[in-house]
């Protein structure tokens, strides 16, 4: 199935995007200063973009990697089953990916965070 | 025919007698990620806004600090056990793979190390 090679790359992405928590982590460590140098990087559109597309890894990773868990339970793993579950994990990534975008922005817009 | 006795093959434990560890390690780091990365979103959303003293109020309570410092050294752990078998899966060369691997490990560990510093340093109030 084509999106098992989906939880690899999701996986991969996020450990390239594990970079930007330790960047986070480290401004906040660093004083105002620095955290405003931050803030100023992360309000940026691609960075943005970059941050859309983790959290759709974040939530996809979520739910194949919980589908997985399920698998080495010995459970699910016949062929129809495990396409159905797939396509759940598919669409509940994605629907989990907008609610989120969806209260972050419902309770931030007017911070412009 | 197996010419190895059935407790040995059901142990599974091979010639480096760890056999099953990374398979354990990255399911385990799983579980706990799922915890600690809902704990994080719903925290990051129950925040009154995302800037630098909101979030250093937050992270200065100790329970957010730790759990942040538990986060941190989850998703490197995991990290490094994910990357580490795409490198096994992929890079064919057998020294390049070495020098993959161990490049891998330092730099998650690397990671942890200034991931828990920071964390620590924002808590203590540097």
């Amino acid at each position: 199935m084509t999106l098992s090679i989906l939880h690899r790359i999701t996986g991969c992405a996020m450990s390239a995007g594990l970079l930007l928590f330790v960047y986070w982590l480290l401004a906040l460590a660093g004083g105002a200063d620095s955290y405003a140098r931050a803030e100023r990087l992360f309000a940026h559109p691609l960075i943005k973009l970059v941050l859309a597309g983790l959290s759709f890894c974040f939530f996809y990773h979520l739910m194949n990697g919980v589908r997985h868990l399920v698998w080495d339970t010995g459970h699910g793993l016949e062929r129809k089953s495990a396409r159905r579950s797939g396509w759940v994990a598919f669409l509940a990534a994605v629907i989990c990916t907008g609610f989120f975008w969806f209260l972050v922005l419902r309770r931030f817009a007017e911070v412009g965070a | 025919m197996s010419l190895r006795s059935p407790l040995g093959r059901v142990l599974g434990l091979g010639a480096a007698k760890e056999g099953v560890g990374h398979w354990w390690a990255q399911r385990v780091s799983a579980v706990a990620l799922v915890l600690l990365t809902l704990w994080f979103l719903a925290a990051l959303l129950r925040l009154p806004q995302w800037s630098y003293d909101a979030f250093g109020g937050w992270i200065a309570r100790p329970i957010n600090a730790g759990l942040l410092a538990l986060l941190a050294l989850a998703l490197t752990y995991h990290s490094k056990l994910g990357v580490q078998v795409v490198l096994e899966d992929y890079v064919s060369h057998k020294s390049a793979k070495v020098v993959c691997l161990i490049v891998n490990q330092f730099l998650h560990v690397a990671l942890a190390t200034i991931a828990v510093f920071a964390v620590l340093r924002i808590a203590l109030g540097g």
